[in-house]
């Protein structure tokens, strides 16, 4: 199907945007990369009335790193694929990135737009909470920090009010002593995800875990952290047995759906499997100490 | 009705046009421009039949809207070929390896191909397996592809005779 008819504006400035969101609130919506909107639009299951494109604002598509990693909103998701910066700070992106749907895809999609988009099954949004990721949202009202926790509320829900723009991504430095993981399980690579988990922990002097951060995605209604996993997790040494029972209770945290392409107990299966494995993929060597 | 005036070029050609900002790249490449080589399958961007190159990178045109292509540089199917009798070596390599049969999706397939097989000397079959997966085919299997794909890495890359 087509799009119905709606009112085009590129912005050329986050200004301008802004300018728009504040008059049309809820009629207007951002066009960041597209690769979500345009679908819904052609399936009519929105009809905005106008579209505020953020394509030329050039000043919303970077990555910079100096102290803090800081990700434009627009900076495209092959960008991020490639990028020597975020592959060395950040590289629980990198890893998540050949998952993020296809390379034709990744082309036009963008970090900022996954993440307001809010599709449970994204990657993206689960792969912030791992990281301690920040949101930057601006507004005519100013500019609000908004940590990944408090940001992703519910199915394509967010903390965003109407006439804010999620402009920029903080993330903190990974301390050296960090390990990450990232799996998923898809119908065919590339898919959106029946499960998956983005998770970093970080080994102190004696060897246990601390900090630990497990992020789901693909089986609640929005990615969430799992703290019953992390509860267990925090100043643990690493065994087999602890991975088990961490991955046995993230099935507390998440309430999957069935549809045709997954039951809600295969979902919360490969949940606690794909945890273990990701456990087990971080804690690797550390792991393999602790049982002999 | 808005109309908004862009400028495209395709193929080496540029184009100047007005158009309604709804209209999707897809149809304005097949209805404005007459190029019909880029096939349209289910407009929310899962088949990849209308893949082009966008400066040079491949998007689905169904997924975006006219507007936003202007003052880009595209790359259609009708563009692939160096001239009118000779093949591309990845048209070449679809052709003797019969990886397609009824032709619906092939468009899309050698436009998301292209710089795959530009940059990849001598892939796995995991990398391309990787490669088609955002393209459907409902006739082939896929296994001809795979081999297109292997001919046509080899034909690119081959060292040249003095």
């Amino acid at each position: 199907m087509k799009p119905p008819p709606f009112e085009y504006v590129a912005a050329h400035s986050v200004e301008e945007a802004l300018d728009v969101l504040v008059t049309h609130g809820w009629d207007a919506k951002v066009l960041a990369g597209g690769q979500s909107l345009i679908p819904t639009l052609n399936f009519r299951l929105a009809a905005p009335a106008i579209l505020v494109d953020l394509n030329p604002v050039s000043e919303l598509a970077f990555i910079e790193a100096n102290g803090m990693l800081r990700i434009g909103a627009m900076t495209r998701q092959r960008t991020l694929e490639r990028d020597e910066t975020i592959a060395r700070l950040a590289p629980l992106i990198t890893a998540a990135m050949p998952h993020v749907a296809h390379p034709q895809i990744r082309t036009r999609g963008t970090i900022g737009g996954s993440l307001a988009h809010c599709d449970p099954a994204a990657e993206l949004p689960a792969v912030c909470l791992a990281l301690d990721a920040t949101l930057v949202a601006r507004s005519q009202r100013g500019e609000r920090a908004i940590p990944a926790r408090d940001f992703f509320f519910g199915l394509f829900s967010t903390a965003l009010e109407p006439d804010e723009l999620l402009t920029e991504i903080r993330i903190p430095p990974m301390p050296p002593n960090t390990r990450y993981a990232f799996r998923e399980v898809a119908r065919r690579h590339g898919d959106f995800a029946l499960a998956g988990v983005a998770l970093t922990l970080q080994l102190d002097e004696a060897g246990r875990i601390r900090a630990p951060r497990v992020a789901l995605f693909g089986v609640h209604d929005a990615a969430l952290l799992s703290e019953s996993a992390m509860r267990l997790l925090d100043g643990a040494a690493p065994s087999e047995a602890l991975v088990r029972e961490a991955a046995e209770a993230v099935a507390h945290d998440i309430e999957p759906s069935s549809d045709i392409h997954a039951s809600a107990a295969y979902r919360t299966h490969l949940a606690k499997v794909l945890t273990a494995r990701a456990l087990r993929d971080a804690l690797g060597d550390a792991l393999g100490h602790a049982t002999e | 009705m808005q109309k908004l005036s862009i400028e495209v070029t395709v193929n080496g050609t540029t184009y100047r046009r007005d158009v309604e900002p709804r209209l999707l790249l897809s149809d304005f490449l097949r209805h404005e421009l007459g190029l019909t080589g880029t096939h349209v399958g289910c407009e929310h961007g899962v088949c990849g039949a209308c893949t082009i190159l966008l400066d040079g990178e491949p998007v689905r045109s169904c997924l975006m809207l006219a507007v936003q292509a202007n003052g880009h540089t595209i790359t259609t199917v009708e563009g692939v070929a160096p001239n009118e009798t000779d093949l591309h070596p990845l048209q070449q390599a679809f052709r003797e390896t019969h990886a397609l049969q009824c032709g619906y999706c092939t468009p899309g397939f050698l436009m998301s191909l292209l710089p795959f097989v530009e940059t990849h000397p001598n892939p796995t079959d995991d990398e391309i397996r990787e490669a088609l997966a955002g393209n459907l085919c409902r006739c082939t299997g896929y296994q001809h592809i795979v081999e297109a794909v292997k001919l046509a890495c080899r034909l690119m890359h081959a060292p040249q005779d003095a």
